[in-house]
């Protein structure tokens, strides 16, 4: 039986016997209550967690980095309107299941590990699924795509990231249908 | 108490009724413009044509809330945050499809000429003998030579930017300059106009996307922007172009909110005396007389108009006596085509988001060629490099991606081909007996489809695409067929249209309907068969010259 199933196990037979949630999270480990994003009210631990992640798919370098561009707050805004019911649950088990994954592989909290850390075991997670599962990765990691989806949408399309990691002109007055390009130029926003 | 009295009275303010105003009222006639839709003021209600990207909630991505609600919007690009409120929404009015159509309609002043995809091609003669020559539906009353000159005058005062092209398929027009392709796009042109011997040609869209300004219009600003409204006055639109020049002739009185429900006909004189308004917000019902009445509600509103008129003589409405009204409802076909990458330019880049690009007019069943279908198809496409939001698998989370991704990607080029559809006679639409709109008026039924002759000639559009972009020396060429639905063109035509017999069709060749004179029909509807050219710029001409026959007739007495 999985953790989490453990813990719904316990959960429903605390309730049926009339006990309290409080109860269940010691009964399992034994200490303190181990943390886990409950849903989508996301507290403001849920979002510091998230702006974490995306700094760590987005760091901040010569530019500011995902977390600065605020992108906790945006995913969490993203998942709760425009995911479906099932994105929804895949994207919230797969915060739980990175944080208990991180601390198993690491013997360090998530939150407590450097940018660098964290960086490297998203995309071992990342290598792994795409070495089992091919391109497409498999259900259980389709967190890590979203995770990449919603900072890379949220980075770029913030002012951040529009006007510092590339070149945002919002009325450019004409059209050059042929520029000298040379490497490291950056792109036009939009 | 007397019903307010006007010269004439046009129902709809898109890009058809906005040019009947603009002419009539330039001729001297009082007009009355009716819209079924609120107010869109120029520049006041563009409200989100000058956000930033962060300034868009959720980046122009659906919310789930805006998918259930739209369940038919949501099938195409049309349902999005930016824009929502210029796409009539399908709880208040909806309709039935018998099978599948979506009808993505504007109602609201400007109708689409706010929402345009501005590709502005003329037709040519081919496309008004092909009916006669294959004795398909009924022969247009009229030929390019009739048009020609309209095609000049509403050029001119609409802005179209282009280049002179001599192509006997798709005649040159009064062109501001053309917006240049960019680097790719012109040696790709190059390699296909070569390999192909000039039989077909890779061309500059002409878009009604203005180059030099125009009066109170400043031009385009390349933000690629149109259908969030433009304050500069960059494109074509009915706010930007004709109802401020109808307005400053002093004629003009526009009246938002006014749904037409039907033509007053009186058939001992047979001719409209006017029409029957309901208000959309306050559901009082108005007459108001007119001359002559121009319907301009978009090819299949105003059908429904039609149908909803006069039916104490013809049950099946106005114009009916043909046994044509409601049929042959013709689209584009689309949604297929081919795309890849091109290298050898990673030195090359652009500047400004140009709202067109190239496009590729008929080539197939001309000059003796026959395919296993007849009529053709011509394609629209562009070239560009690859933003943030491309898919990089390979590459790492972390600064080695923040970086790539903030760099210009590979170059690619697609193009997206457009097929004429025939007029089937058994392709309708007809008002519903049964379901009604929330202001009561029953709801159109469509009953339409792609035959044989567009499946057939699907095969090619893919293929060809294919052909010209390996000719071209394009990598990675890869088809696509993302299916078509009737109406997904938005390029309604057809259910009233035009012959030279009044047992075969709806309106003469001067956009008159046959059982009323004083009554024309000038948008969509009148439309006899689809051509593969976009047909916005046809309805111009066709609204230009019918007005000024109208106001001609009316002097001398005829109407």
């Amino acid at each position: 039986m999985s953790l989490m199933n453990r813990r719904d196990a316990l959960k429903s037979m605390v309730l049926m016997m009339g006990g309290t949630m409080v109860g269940a999270n010691v009964i399992l480990t034994g200490c303190a209550p181990e943390y886990q994003v409950e849903g989508l009210d996301f507290t403001e631990k849920d979002i510091a967690y998230m702006d974490e992640i995306g700094e760590a798919i987005i760091p901040a370098t010569d530019t500011p980095g995902a977390k600065a561009a605020g992108i906790g707050t945006f995913m969490a805004m993203m998942v709760k309107e425009t995911y479906n019911k099932e994105q929804q649950e895949t994207f919230i088990a797969g915060l739980n299941s990175l944080h208990k994954d991180f601390k198993a592989e690491n013997d360090t909290d998530f939150m407590d590990a450097s940018v660098e850390e964290r960086t490297a075991f998203l995309n071992q997670l990342k290598q792994k699924a795409k070495a089992d599962f091919g391109e497409e990765g498999n259900k259980e990691l389709a967190y890590i795509n979203m995770f990449r989806d919603l900072t890379v949408l949220g980075y770029f399309t913030s002012e951040i990231g529009a006007t510092e990691a590339l070149r945002y002109v919002e009325t450019p007055g004409k059209y050059d249908p042929c520029l000298e390009y040379k490497k490291g130029d950056k792109a036009w926003a939009i | 108490m007397a019903n307010q009295s006007y010269d004439a009275i046009v129902v709809g303010s898109g890009i058809s009724g906005g040019w009947a105003a603009k002419e009539l009222t330039e001729k001297g006639m009082k007009v009355l413009l009716l819209e079924r839709g609120p107010m869109v003021e120029h520049v006041k209600d563009y409200k989100n044509a000058t956000k930033a990207p962060w300034e868009i909630p959720h980046r122009g991505r659906r919310t789930i809330e805006l998918i259930e609600n739209h369940p038919v919007l949501r099938r195409d690009y049309v349902l999005n945050e930016l824009n929502l409120d210029w796409w009539a929404h399908e709880e208040d009015s909806p309709y039935v499809e018998k099978k599948p159509f979506n009808w993505f309609r504007g109602y609201q002043v400007g109708g689409r000429s706010l929402l345009w995809g501005r590709q502005s091609y003329r037709w040519a003669d081919e496309d008004f003998e092909a009916n006669l020559k294959q004795g398909i539906a009924v022969d247009w009353p009229i030929r390019y030579k009739d048009l020609e000159p309209w095609y000049s005058y509403v050029e001119k005062f609409a802005g179209i930017a282009g280049n002179k092209d001599n192509l006997e398929i798709l005649p040159d027009g009064e062109f501001m300059p053309p917006m240049p392709l960019n680097c790719v796009e012109e040696d790709v042109a190059k390699r296909v106009n070569s390999k192909f011997n000039g039989s077909r040609a890779m061309i500059h869209a002409r878009v009604a996307n203005i180059t030099q300004p125009l009066p109170g219009r400043a031009g385009c600003q390349y933000r690629n922007k149109c259908s969030l409204g433009c304050p500069f006055g960059g494109y074509f639109s009915t706010q930007a172009s004709t109802y401020p020049a109808a307005l400053a002739t002093g004629n003009l009185t526009l009246r938002p909110w006014s749904i037409v429900n039907k033509i007053v006909y009186d058939k001992d004189t047979q001719k409209a005396t006017g029409v029957e308004v309901l208000d959309g917000e306050t559901n009082e019902t108005i007459v108001y007389d007119a001359k002559i009445v121009f319907l301009c509600a978009s090819a299949l509103n105003s059908t429904a108009i039609l149908m909803r008129s006069a039916t104490e003589i013809w049950p099946e409405g106005l114009g009916s006596s043909s046994g044509e009204l409601g049929h042959n409802v013709m689209d584009h076909h689309f949604r297929l085509g081919a795309n890849g990458t091109v290298e050898g330019y990673e030195d090359k880049y652009y500047f400004g988001r140009r709202p067109g690009g190239f496009y590729i007019p008929r080539y197939r069943n001309l000059k003796g060629e026959e395919r296993d279908y007849v009529r053709g198809f011509g394609y629209q496409g562009a070239a560009s490099r690859s933003g943030w939001s491309r898919s990089v698998a390979e590459l790492d989370f972390g600064a080695s991606m923040k970086a790539e991704l903030s760099e210009p990607g590979p170059w690619s080029i697609g193009m997206t081909a457009f097929g004429e559809i025939l007029p089937y006679h058994e392709n309708t639409v007809k008002l519903s007996k049964t379901e009604k709109d929330k202001w009561g008026m029953y709801v159109l039924e469509m009953d339409a489809e792609i035959k044989d002759n567009e499946k057939k000639m699907r095969v090619d559009m893919m293929n060809d695409a294919a052909e010209m972009l390996e000719a071209a020396g394009v990598k990675n060429v890869t088809t696509y067929d993302n299916g078509y639905t009737f109406g997904q063109g938005i390029h309604e035509m057809g259910t009233a249209r035009m012959g030279r017999d009044p047992k075969s069709s709806v309106l003469n060749g001067n956009n008159q309907v046959w059982d009323a004179k004083n009554v024309f029909v000038t948008d969509g509807a009148a439309m006899t068969s689809a051509a593969a050219q976009n047909p916005s710029l046809t309805y111009m001409a066709m609204t230009a010259r019918a007005a000024a026959f109208a106001v001609d007739e009316l002097k001398k007495g005829n109407l």
